[in-house]
């Protein structure tokens, strides 16, 4: 067996956007949120994610506003890189390694270029213990820096982000061992830890500073909330408590102003307190699902709350909900992964009593179909109607759900609902409901999947010891009806599964297959590989499509030849889940082995497996699919093929959903996301330091005169192009023909302005300006004058690797050079 | 530990009355707490929260308000009147009239010259303080409507007064209001009510903070009389405050039972501007907190439901010590029953009448644990009204119960009992010599042959009994010229010693057959709780409010060696920190080694013969010792043997049958008889 290195498992798609405290951007148009590998970018107003920042190989654990510039933000990860992101344009502007892995990320204004991080203890390996570090991010040009400058702050942290939060040179945090317990720290200039000790009798869950003043809000299992005052004395510090919530309160934030303190929990109510004034409260209820983290904007205008039903709420002024950015719904699922032929999104249990749309391409949430048609009643320990199968027909056409209710000492509840496709409507419509289908549980389902039959079959097989085929019967309104049951020696049958031409049915009793001819109902052949009975079957396709493959209970792997009707090859592994490429000939197995899951991709043809992958995740996978892809990949090696035209996903134990990749994949997926090089080549010569600071008055000029909107010219003697070339030693000065263009470009600045101005569209024009700012605040905070000598020399600028801002900059400034200085000279 | 047949009476409804008042000393560290019957209560609380002096209550006198001036104390009530207290004879000095309808509040100025008055019809009236008396001095500008609490400001320049819808603040040189604070009525329905101030505060950065009616805390700046912030906790009234002594603290309590503290705290480190933020709350009351106190370290409330609770403030105290924990006070200090043990009868102390009760019997015997079924009731023989206006005192029932005595502040009664049959016969004795008049304890020699009684100065008259007519014998009179009274006596078994401890500390010794003083025990510096006298050693054993238990032989005059050895091992700690003080101490005359104490929540049998308890071992281990092997039991038993299974107990005695009888006042039993608490909201109701 071969390890595949260029093949990893990633998180891609349908990951959790409530893992992580989201993040609003300064202007309040922009929401940041880890999900998965990546961070993606959505709008506040649209709900539409406008871009991902790829660049993780973990999971990213934090995000965080640059405290010194609101235009880029910091990105941690358990891959143990902390990366700088310029988010408007989706860049990468740095990434600095730490090495050790990253649980969260903070900030304190106070400290310039320092950022704190939860890393594990750092001499143990074990990572049960955590360490607050900070960390000195170093003042280099490089895309790539090494910060080595870490020094330990506080140690016996938790890692959970809402335990620490670091106020006006304040650090609290409560132990992860002993919960009881709220250590403040005084951060001083030189970051001098002075521990202040607390006791609280409750268990703190999160912590959050005021602002302003000196308060700390924190909140407990039982509810209550406690504002801790006076904590810089030894001992009389003193607490306020507030009590709303009925149980643990898992997240707080002041507003930032401090004027207001917002916290929520399982109740899905967001409480406002008013600071102070504690007795006035306001409420936002029904939310949904309990509120796992809450994030306000700089300006305080809009809040933000995560959900544990993986979504994310836009909340303006408290009052009115805005935007709802819903993830992938991570529940109990029970339904199988399947593809929607049509959309090509995934199809799972979602909302209780829905099935949700998921589509992987955009990520997003399409839409939840309601199955159960009847109100979720929020009560714990009630049985209600649950989407326990569903399947698709070949086109796309129907959708057969199975739903069910076991309440104690009742019979058991079952419906199989038929779904037709509405062209009109674009959504699936209520065509047959089927009421008691069954005597017992319906084991598996599947439909006929012969693109060119005539009739749609559906057969289910059920717990009462029969096979029931569906077909659809066209009287004037066409309805589905029982077609055949079907039982072999009383035995109860588990699994079924049509061949791809629909000529053959397999269904297995226990350890007995039997193959039957759907057009007849003729029992064609039984196959059994005793002992242990069949868990999983199905057909080969395409070039495999005389092989049947079945995994047994006893830890077989069988594959029989169907037209020998015998046993081709069998092999000996504890298979929990095996499914078929419905785009190629391959499948998939997934094998538990000592707690770890491990993949073997085969053709049935050759018992050798084209790719293994050991230990893919911990725990059983008993959920997967193959998703088309949307254009194919290319590959050539033997061991990434099989990714060519599908891409397997799989649900995790802990409902992750994960993905495989290849190398060369990711590469791509990395290069579409552009990333700024700085060129380092330019030499620091002051004939650069003329330019570069040239170059930024022009802009400054700019500036002011498009906000102050006067259409006034400098005066030439006022100009600094003028005082420049005069004051300047001639021995440095560059050629006099550069000169001369700079000199009437000076002259000229206001009236090509105004001439941009009229051409470009206004829009077109703000998000330059924006450009133009963010790039002049990362040179402050690099404190290294950018190479932006960009004034006609193409020379030099040939070498450098350009923005798209940059390049249209150039093609500016070039095309003016041209028109107005040829006149010039001429004359 | 022992077998006795147990006698768990559980009839004695002693009832106590709310808490309407309170003022602490500062100096002295002493509480007053003034309760509805009229009855005012001295804790010290530099020595345990001791409950040291009791001023029984008067059916006309209904205490409104309590005052300290300097070790003076003070009260105002809904009579009209102003009550000096004479804290050594314990009992009212002398009353004036303020002629101004009911007294709401008293307030003192910090000098200490002046008295401040709230009266009904709407004046502040001043009173100067003599060495002697108070005197009218004058009346401030008369306003419309009840002035229901005062304040004044520490330079006693001014003074704040709560009435209805406002707050004034008045010139204590000229009488004339300078301010009038508007405080805003209710929301809703209480709209039309009007709002009632029931305290302020008047802090010396001029700083008014008003508790109400509506259920706000407000603070005014009293220099502009400008409201400065309204804190509302609580839906109803806000009826107390009080301000710590460095002025950083308050605290308020309401009508739900919370007690809410405020603190001045200034919102960033290192900035001057300070602010009253509400901080903590405290619910250790079922119903209103009509008074508070803030100590140094702890706030004190009290109210409706009786009891008074000491909170620390564990910011102030250190943590985990006995000074951290908090304290409630239910039972009076003292003893309200008395028990003839020879007859088997009870006799219960109430303030309005005494009740004679006989206990029942129960046939055969049964496995220890069992309760045995009863085969006559207890039955109720007499109840006795007291006559006059005063409350009862003190009450004694001789060891045969052919004598019983009660006491008020101004008179003694005697009576005679006789039974026959099932009938049962008083007669009053009519002459009492005239000594015998105001006597703050009483106790009857153990052959019911003589009557003892304190009197002023800790002095003891001895009174002889007979059948026909009872004699003075004499008067015992100390040696050191104290003048407090005596708060315990005792007779021994014997008849030759009698014991008393008066609330200086000093114990002293009378030998009866000489009718002289015999010695006086090495003051303690903690007041005896409990004392006794062993009737055949002759020792003292006497309990103070610390814990500590002191042996001491009357007829070497010195500590005996198990006192010595005792103290130089140290009483265990948890002994230490048991927040209720020993009442009542007794004898087993069957094994002579054997103490017999108690406090609220235990009985202990102390054998004498047994190694005292090292701080390691377990002090609590009658659980674990009858667990263990017979054999083993020996190394593991301790001198200490502590029994919890009757609880809020009154009174432990032993009869002279050997069964032991155990009054239980369950405080359930208490509760329930307390009018209902206001109305609140609970969550999922």
């Amino acid at each position: 067996m071969v390890e595949h290195g260029d093949i990893r498992v990633v998180h891609r798609g349908g990951s959790k956007i409530n893992f992580r405290e989201p993040v609003i951007t300064n202007d309040s148009s922009f929401l940041l949120c880890a999900s998965g590998e990546c961070v993606k970018v959505f709008s506040t107003s649209t709900e539409e994610c406008i871009h991902d920042l790829r660049g993780h190989t973990d999971l990213v654990t934090g995000v965080l506003l640059k405290p010194s510039n609101h235009l880029q933000v910091y990105s941690c990860s358990a891959d143990g890189t902390v990366r700088l992101w310029d988010f408007t344009d989706g860049i990468l502007i740095k990434t600095y390694v730490i090495g050790y892995p990253i649980y969260s990320i903070y900030a304190s204004p106070d400290h310039e270029g320092i950022i704190f991080i939860v890393t594990p203890m750092l001499s143990d390996k074990r990572s049960e213990l955590f360490q607050l570090v900070a960390v000195h991010l170093p003042q280099s040009g490089d895309q790539l820096v090494e910060a080595r400058e870490l020094s330990a702050v506080l140690s016996d942290v938790s890692s959970n982000p809402a335990a620490i939060t670091i106020g006006r040179g304040v650090c609290s945090h409560h132990c992860c061992h002993q919960h009881t317990i709220l250590n403040c720290y005084i951060l001083k200039s030189e970051i001098l830890p002075q521990g202040n000790k607390k006791g609280g009798r409750n268990t703190f869950t999160c912590v959050a500073c005021h602002p302003k003043d000196d308060c700390i809000a924190t909140g407990h299992e039982d509810g209550k909330i406690r504002l801790w005052r006076n904590f810089n004395h030894k001992k009389e510090y003193t607490y306020t408590t507030l009590h709303w919530h009925h149980s643990a309160v898992s997240s707080l934030r002041f507003t930032p102003e401090g004027t207001n303190l917002l916290s929520g929990g399982v109740e899905s109510v967001l409480v406002q307190w008013r600071y102070n004034q504690e007795s006035q409260r306001d409420f936002l209820p029904r939310l949904g699902a309990a509120i796992t983290h809450i994030t306000i904007s700089p300006d305080g205008a809009l809040f933000c709350t995560s959900h544990s039903d993986n979504k994310i709420t836009i909340i303006q002024s408290c009052v009115k909900v805005s935007a709802v950015i819903q993830g992938l719904v991570k529940g109990d699922v029970r339904t199988d992964l399947m593809v929607d032929p049509r959309s090509k999104a995934m199809v799972l249990n979602g909302k209780p009593g829905h099935l949700q749309f998921y589509s992987l391409q955009r990520d997003k949430l399409l839409y939840n179909l309601d199955i159960v048609q009847q109100e979720y009643i929020h009560e714990s320990g009630l049985q209600q109607f649950e989407v326990v199968k569903a399947a698709f027909d070949a086109s796309g056409n129907w959708l057969a759900t199975v739903e069910e209710r076991k309440q104690k000492a009742a019979e058991l509840e079952l419906n199989l609902k038929l779904w037709e496709f509405d062209e009109q409507t674009q959504s699936f419509v209520l065509n047959t409901t089927i009421s008691a289908p069954h005597e017992a549980q319906i084991t598996a389902m599947c439909f006929c999947h012969a693109a060119d039959s005539q009739t749609t079959m559906l057969v289910s097989t059920s717990k009462d010891g029969h096979f029931k085929a569906w077909q659809l019967a066209t009287p004037a309104r066409p309805s589905w009806s029982c077609d055949f049951v079907g039982a072999y020696h009383g035995l109860v049958p588990k699994c079924c599964c049509f061949s791809a031409d629909g000529s053959l049915l397999a269904v297995s009793f226990q350890e007995v297959v039997t193959v039957w001819s759907p057009s007849s109902w003729e029992l064609l052949t039984t196959l059994s590989q005793p002992p242990g009975a069949i868990r999983d079957l199905c057909f080969g396709r395409l070039s495999c499509s005389k092989y049947l493959l079945g995994t047994t209970a006893s830890n077989l792997l069988c594959c029989w030849n169907l037209l020998t009707c015998s046993l081709e090859w069998s092999t000996s592994m504890d298979t929990s889940l095996l499914l078929a490429d419905p785009f190629s000939e391959n499948m998939a197995a997934f094998c538990c082995q000592a707690g770890c899951t491990d993949l073997f991709v085969f053709k049935p043809s050759e018992p050798r497996p084209l790719f293994s992958h050991k230990a893919v995740c911990s725990g059983k996978v008993t959920r997967a699919v193959f998703a088309p892809r949307e254009d194919m990949l290319e590959s050539c090696e033997e061991s990434s093929q099989w990714l060519n035209c599908s891409q397997l996903y799989f649900l995790t134990q802990y409902m992750d959903l994960m993905t495989f990749i290849t190398k060369a994949e990711e590469d791509r997926l990395m290069a579409s996301s552009k990333q700024l090089v700085i060129d380092d080549s330019v030499a620091m010569t002051p004939f650069y330091l003329l330019l570069g600071k040239h170059r930024q008055q022009q802009q400054e000029n700019q500036d002011t005169l498009s906000t102050l909107s006067a259409e006034r010219t400098p005066l030439p003697q006022g100009s600094v192009a003028i005082k420049e070339l005069l004051q300047t030693p001639a021995h440095v000065l560059p050629s006099t023909s550069f000169l001369c263009s700079m000199f009437v470009q000076s002259l000229l600045i206001s009236v090509t302005d105004s001439r941009e101005e009229s051409k470009h569209a206004e829009e077109e024009m703000e998000s330059e300006k924006e450009e133009e700012d963010s790039e002049g605040e990362m040179e402050s905070s690099t404190s290294r004058p950018r190479e932006a000598s960009l004034a006609g020399h193409a020379t030099e600028t040939a070498a450098l690797a350009l923005t798209k801002a940059q390049a249209r900059e150039l093609r500016r400034v070039k095309k003016l050079d041209h028109s107005w200085l040829s006149g010039l000279l001429d004359s | 530990m022992g077998e006795f047949k147990v006698h768990r009476v559980r009839f004695f409804d002693y009832m106590p009355s709310a808490i309407r008042a309170m003022a602490f000393n500062r100096q002295s560290e002493r509480l007053a707490v003034a309760r509805a019957d009229g009855a005012v209560e001295i804790f010290n609380f530099s020595d345990n929260y001791f409950q040291e002096k009791v001023i029984p209550g008067q059916d006309s006198r209904a205490v409104e308000a309590l005052c300290w001036v300097d070790q003076r104390l003070f009260s105002g009530g809904l009579n009209g009147e102003i009550t000096e207290y004479d804290l050594e004879n314990l009992k009212p000095r002398y009353t004036v009239a303020a002629y101004g309808g009911p007294i709401w509040t008293i307030s003192s100025n910090n000098q200490g010259t002046m008295l401040a008055l709230g009266c009904e019809d709407g004046t502040v009236k001043m009173f100067e303080v003599l060495a002697e008396k108070v005197q009218f001095q004058r009346n401030f500008d008369r306003q419309k409507g009840r002035i229901i609490s005062l304040s004044w400001h520490p330079s006693g320049t001014l003074i704040a007064a709560g009435m209805m819808d406002m707050i004034r603040v008045f010139d204590a040189e000229t009488g004339h209001a300078t301010h009038r604070l508007l405080v805003e009525r209710g929301v809703g329905a209480s709209k039309s009510r009007e709002v009632v101030v029931w305290s302020v505060a008047f802090l010396s950065d001029h700083t008014i903070i008003s508790g109400d009616s509506a259920g706000k805390v407000q603070i005014w700046d009293g220099v502009t009389g400008t409201l400065l912030r309204t804190h509302l906790v609580t839906k109803w009234d806000v009826l107390a405050l009080s301000v710590s002594q460095d002025q950083s603290s308050l605290v308020a309590g309401t009508s739900e039972g919370t007690v809410i503290q405020f603190q001045l705290i200034s919102s960033t480190v290192g900035q001057q501007d300070k602010e009253w933020v509400r901080t903590r709350t405290f619910k250790n009351h079922s119903h209103d907190v009509r008074a508070l106190a803030h100590t140094e370290t702890a706030v004190v409330s009290g109210g409706m439901d009786t009891q008074l609770v000491v909170r620390p403030l564990l910011d102030k105290v250190e943590k985990n010590t006995q000074e951290s924990s908090l304290r409630k006070i239910v039972f009076p200090h003292r003893s309200l029953v008395c028990c003839a043990k020879k007859a088997g009868l009870l006799l219960f102390q109430f303030p309005e009448h005494l009740e004679l009760w006989r206990l029942g019997e129960s046939e055969g015997h049964g496995k220890p644990g069992d309760s045995l079924t009863v085969k006559t009731k207890p039955e109720k023989l007499i109840q006795l009204k007291r006559k006059g206006e005063d409350h009862i005192c003190c009450s004694a029932l001789s060891p045969c119960g052919g004598w019983m005595a009660y006491s008020t502040v101004s008179s003694v009664r005697l009576y005679r009992l006789q039974y026959n049959n099932n009938n049962i016969g008083i007669t009053k004795v009519s002459r009492l010599p005239k000594d015998l008049c105001s006597v703050h304890q009483l106790c009857f020699s153990s052959d019911s042959s003589k009557l003892f009684a304190s009197s002023s100065h800790s002095s003891v008259i001895v009174v002889a009994l007979n059948q026909q007519e009872c004699t003075y014998l004499h008067t015992l009179k100390p040696k050191s010229s104290s003048r407090q009274p005596v708060h315990l006596l005792f007779a021994s078994e014997d008849g030759k010693w009698l014991a008393t401890a008066n609330t200086d500390c000093e114990i002293h010794i009378y030998n009866l057959d000489k009718l002289k003083l015999h010695c006086t025990v090495p003051v303690y510096s903690s007041y005896p709780t409990a004392i006794a006298i062993h009737p055949l050693t002759s020792n003292l054993v006497v309990v103070h409010a610390d814990q500590q238990i002191f042996e001491y032989s009357l007829e070497k005059k010195e500590y005996t060696e198990w006192s010595r050895k005792l103290q130089k091992l140290g009483l265990h700690s948890l002994w230490l920190e048991r927040d209720t003080p020993v009442t009542h101490i007794t004898f087993n005359s069957r094994n002579p080694a054997h103490i017999i104490l108690h406090d609220m929540f235990m009985f202990c049998i102390i054998d004498q013969s047994l190694p005292l308890p090292e701080a390691k071992t377990l002090l609590y281990n009658q659980m674990t010792l009858r667990s263990v092997p017979e054999p083993e039991r020996i190394r593991h038993s301790h001198a200490f043997k502590i029994c919890k299974n009757f609880q809020h107990l009154l009174c432990v005695r032993l009869l002279e049958d050997h069964s032991l009888v155990v009054v239980e006042r369950p405080l359930l039993d208490i509760m329930s008889q307390l009018p209902a608490p206001v109305r609140q909201k609970k969550f999922a109701t």
